[in-house]
């Protein structure tokens, strides 16, 4: 498919097998540019691997992805970040035995390469931003803390942060709530209102409320297709989704 | 821990002006000739155990075949001097003056394409560092770009120990097979067998072992130092954030194997040969032991380790020789189970804060460290 797109990430006819068995089966998805998008689905239903095959980590079989309308699916994981478009992991996935601040400062778009590793320089600029960064994911006083010593919580809201010092145009997080208390899930909600302001978003959660507290649009996932797509109540309201995955 | 490492710069500092002072000052006070030569040879190791800090230590990259990059480095070198020991005039009696003896032996009549270039003295030193360079860069891409990693890495790199082993004695009409390139004369003239020159090659070791030492300590200092210990923690995490991977492992697989090469041919300086028992799977694992044992973490760790553990090999197998091997699986053994982070991890872990509560127990309570900026 070589028609141009407006959309910020295009998937079109994606399918991936894994030894015959279709995890993600002729999938159209279209986001926007600043849209927040909720993907939602029973166990097994192909979220995950959504991501994963958007990001590069696991290589479609057929279709085409598109982000800013140029086709992905061949490049490599590293470069596809290049391109704007960052991933959280489903477990907190951060470097237990750096500090915060090391975390986020690795993950600064700059010096990428051996040579710019090597020879990097801690500048005023890059300490700026860490600490814009910590103060939107409400980490200021533990900056110097280990990664290993922060709550479970911390943790996944470190590892959103260390995506937000990328500047990435596209964040995917997956279940970015799970294992975190009422407040900290209320917390979380303020602080991607505040990134969607500035980026795209795709969310993958099971904790309905969560959903409905930040949701624009929801698509919901069945069998590696999209069953349903809409607004909140109107997939709320929808009996085949109600079916496969709010009934239970 | 590495948290712990960034605020531990003073300490390290501390250890390597008392590394310095031993291996500069004491122990060649201390010792005879034939002591100091041994622990000159043992400092060599203690370039591939620095090696080993980065690569494993840091970097999570267990090699089990640095003895392949400390033998090429060795060969190097050992090639050059046996070239200028094999004069013609030092070799008149042999069929075919001019070519080391044990081409001769082998009935080879003349010099092996290969060997020609380490006439010059300034080809071989760079072939010291190019040659282990270039293979370990054959290795690290060819795994690494694949992503191999892991057990897997580890037993190839084994494989190609005991491959390097099997091709030196097998072709020795070229490499000298078993017995390795012995009878190493001079170095440009000056003969490396005196006593002086036995001193003069001791202090450059120690000069290129301390250069070394804060070459590595550059590397880990810096962010690509922290991209190492990422890596090794969460691997997908880095890749993630936008750096390919691969090349950082390449790199500090090739600088490991540099290191090693440099202790090679230092060894074959101090030592006047070298020989395939420098190569084998038995070697490397026993260099991976002096990392493992001094802490694979420490740069400083690491030469201890390989001082202490050389030092008591020496010791050991003078009285009972048949029962070193048990000794060192025995040592290997205990570090893995009961201080995993060696004698440095020991030390900063257990008696550093065991320092600071005896201090603080008398009312000295010092402030913590400032935190790194």
């Amino acid at each position: 498919m070589t028609n141009s797109t407006d959309f910020l990430l295009a998937l079109e006819g994606v399918s991936v097998s894994f030894d015959g068995f279709k995890a993600v089966n002729e999938l159209n998805l279209y986001i926007d540019k600043g849209e927040l998008r909720v993907i939602i689905g029973p166990n097994g239903a192909g979220k995950t691997t959504v991501l994963d095959l958007i990001c590069g980590r696991t290589k479609v079989t057929e279709g085409s992805i598109k982000f800013k309308d140029r086709e992905i699916t061949k490049l490599k994981e590293h470069d596809i970040v290049k391109l704007g478009v960052g991933r959280k992991f489903q477990t907190p996935s951060i470097y237990e035995d750096l500090t915060v601040f090391e975390n986020l400062e690795i993950s600064y778009p700059r010096g990428r390469n051996v040579v710019g590793a090597l020879f990097w320089k801690r500048t005023d600029e890059i300490v700026e931003r860490v600490r814009e960064i910590v103060k939107m994911i409400f980490l200021s006083d533990h900056l110097d803390l280990p990664a290993e010593m922060l709550s479970h919580g911390q943790k996944q809201w470190l590892e959103i942060g260390m995506l937000l010092i990328q500047e990435p145009e596209l964040l995917m997080l997956d279940e970015p709530v799970a294992g975190m208390s009422v407040s900290e899930r209320e917390k979380t909600a303020e602080l991607l209102k505040e990134i969607i302001k500035t980026h795209s978003v795709i969310v993958i959660e099971h904790d309905m409320k969560f959903v409905e507290s930040i949701a624009h649009r929801v698509t919901v996932l069945h069998q590696g297709k999209v069953l349903a797509e809409g607004n909140m109540d109107a997939i709320q309201a929808d009996p085949k989704v109600k079916e496969v995955y709010l009934g239970h | 821990m590495s948290a712990a490492i960034t605020h531990n710069r003073n300490l390290e500092l501390i250890g390597f002006a008392l590394i310095a002072a031993l291996i500069l000052v004491v122990l060649p006070l201390a010792l005879d000739i034939f002591r100091l030569n041994l622990v000159g040879k043992y400092l060599t190791y203690a370039f591939v155990a620095i090696g080993l800090v980065l690569c494993w230590g840091y970097g999570g990259i267990l090699s089990l075949g640095q003895g392949v990059f400390f033998g090429l480095g060795g060969y190097c070198m050992a090639m050059f001097l046996k070239l200028e020991a094999s004069s013609v005039e030092n070799t008149k009696i042999q069929s075919t003056p001019g070519i080391p003896d044990f081409m001769d032996w082998n009935q080879l009549t003349e010099l092996p394409f290969f060997w020609v270039p380490f006439q010059s003295l300034s080809f071989s030193l760079v072939a010291v560092f190019l040659v282990p360079a270039i293979a370990a860069f054959i290795l690290g891409a060819a795994m690494f770009k694949r992503r191999v990693g892991g057990v897997y890495f580890a037993i190839i790199t084994q494989a190609l120990a005991a491959v390097l082993t099997i091709l030196i004695i097998g072709r020795q009409g070229y490499t000298g097979g078993v017995n390795g390139i012995t009878d190493l004369r001079t170095l440009l003239g000056w003969d490396i067998r005196t006593d002086n020159a036995k001193y003069i090659l001791y202090f450059v070791c120690c000069f290129l072992l301390l250069g070394t030492m804060l070459a590595a300590r550059f590397v880990l200092a810096s962010k690509l130092g922290r991209i190492l210990v990422a890596v090794r923690d969460k691997e997908d995490r880095v890749r993630f954030s936008g750096y390919d991977v691969a090349n950082f492992k390449v790199f500090i697989f090739c600088l490991a194997s540099a290191f090693a090469a440099l202790g090679g041919a230092m060894f074959t300086l101090q030592v006047g040969f070298m020989s395939p028992s420098f190569v084998g799977i038995v070697p490397s694992i026993e260099m991976v032991i002096f990392a493992a044992v001094g802490g694979r973490h420490s740069i400083v760790g690491a030469v201890v380790g390989t001082l202490l553990v050389n030092w008591g090999k020496t010791l050991f197998s003078e009285s009972f020789p048949e029962l070193w091997l048990f000794a060192m699986g025995g040592l290997f053994i205990l570090v893995v189970l009961a201080f995993p982070r060696g004698l440095a991890g020991l030390f900063t872990d257990q008696l550093m804060p065991w320092i600071r509560r005896l201090g603080a127990s008398r009312g000295e309570l010092r402030p913590n460290p400032a935190p790194a900026e």
